[in-house]
């Protein structure tokens, strides 16, 4: 999984959905084998990935989820600045 | 509950307006098959599982169609964002158009509103698990169907491969789903009682959780 920094935004987001993508498929898949040792320790792995990139994009771009929008200091809510994923700018 | 991400499950950046795929990829959305009544399906029945794994899949996959249905509603609203109207009339669009302009309504190709009996919720766990793993293939076979119209064309096939992927791995999950229900049944007759009306034995109910 790759956590690296400083991506301009569109990688990073692709990154983001490719680990939120492995959080995904894993919580299927654990949620029929909830025994699965190699398949937890995965998906701690994806997750805490996830978490980094997120927090990232939050302070570089802006948020993407209401929790992540706390950590921009301005005084504007800067929600709607973020593209929605349908508009030309949202990829 | 459920939090938005300002992001789509799998990006969709469609940069040529197609008409006639629009009209055939919007039965994805609120078709027969589509994404809108997997979603309600899953979310519907997901109340009377028998047991908390069952339960789990149905919540979880369910959430994850939510995801499909925004991906779906992208591609239609991106190949019809910049139509002309000569080419919505050629191309098979009018009717749709004259309803709806280009907004996004949820009707399967040929023209039918979407209705709540697309999909049934039983309030029997075998039942709605065989629903669910019928309806996953139909969806499959649905996406299969639109791969060969717009196969060639990658920026709007690609998210359909995606979503095809995923109507096969929900069909596992449904199977394994299925079976933890009925390892908890007698084998000698699967039927004899229904698990979540006859013997309510609940997803909260401590001797089954053990």
């Amino acid at each position: 999984m790759n956590c690296s920094k400083n991506q301009d935004r569109s990688r990073l987001l692709n990154k983001i959905n490719e680990n939120s993508f492995t959080v995904n498929d894993i919580l299927l898949y654990l949620d029929t084998h909830p025994h699965d040792q190699k398949a937890l320790s995965y998906y701690q792995e994806a997750v805490s990935c996830r978490k980094n990139l997120m927090a990232e994009y939050a302070r570089t771009y802006g948020p993407l989820t209401v929790d992540d929008a706390s950590m921009d200091t301005s005084t504007v809510w800067n929600w709607m600045d973020q593209p929605f994923p349908w508009e030309k700018e949202g990829v | 509950m459920w939090n938005y991400e300002k992001r789509l499950q799998y990006p969709v950046n469609i940069t040529t307006p197609n008409a006639k795929a629009a009209q055939y990829i919007m039965s994805q959305y609120g078709g027969p098959d589509g994404e809108i009544g997997a979603s309600l399906r899953y979310l519907s029945q997901r109340f009377t599982m028998p047991n908390r794994m069952a339960t789990a899949v149905l919540n979880d996959i369910g959430t994850e169609e939510l995801a499909h249905l925004e991906m779906v509603s992208t591609i239609v609203h991106q190949l019809t964002r910049d139509l002309t109207m000569e080419e919505i009339e050629k191309y098979g669009l009018g009717a749709y158009y004259i309803d709806h302009t280009v907004g996004i309504w949820p009707q399967a190709a040929g023209g039918i509103p979407f209705n709540a009996c697309e999909f049934q919720s039983k309030g029997d766990p075998i039942t709605d698990l065989f629903e669910d793993l019928a309806a996953e293939q139909k969806a499959r076979a649905t996406y299969d169907n639109i791969l060969r119209v717009v196969g060639n064309t990658p920026e709007i096939a690609n998210p359909i491969r995606f979503l095809r992927a995923r109507e096969v791995v929900h069909f596992q999950r449904f199977g394994e789903a299925l079976r933890s229900i009925q390892e908890n049944l007698d084998a000698k007759n699967f039927y004899a009682f229904n698990p979540s009306f006859d013997n309510p034995c609940t997803a909260s109910c401590k001797e089954c959780n053990s």
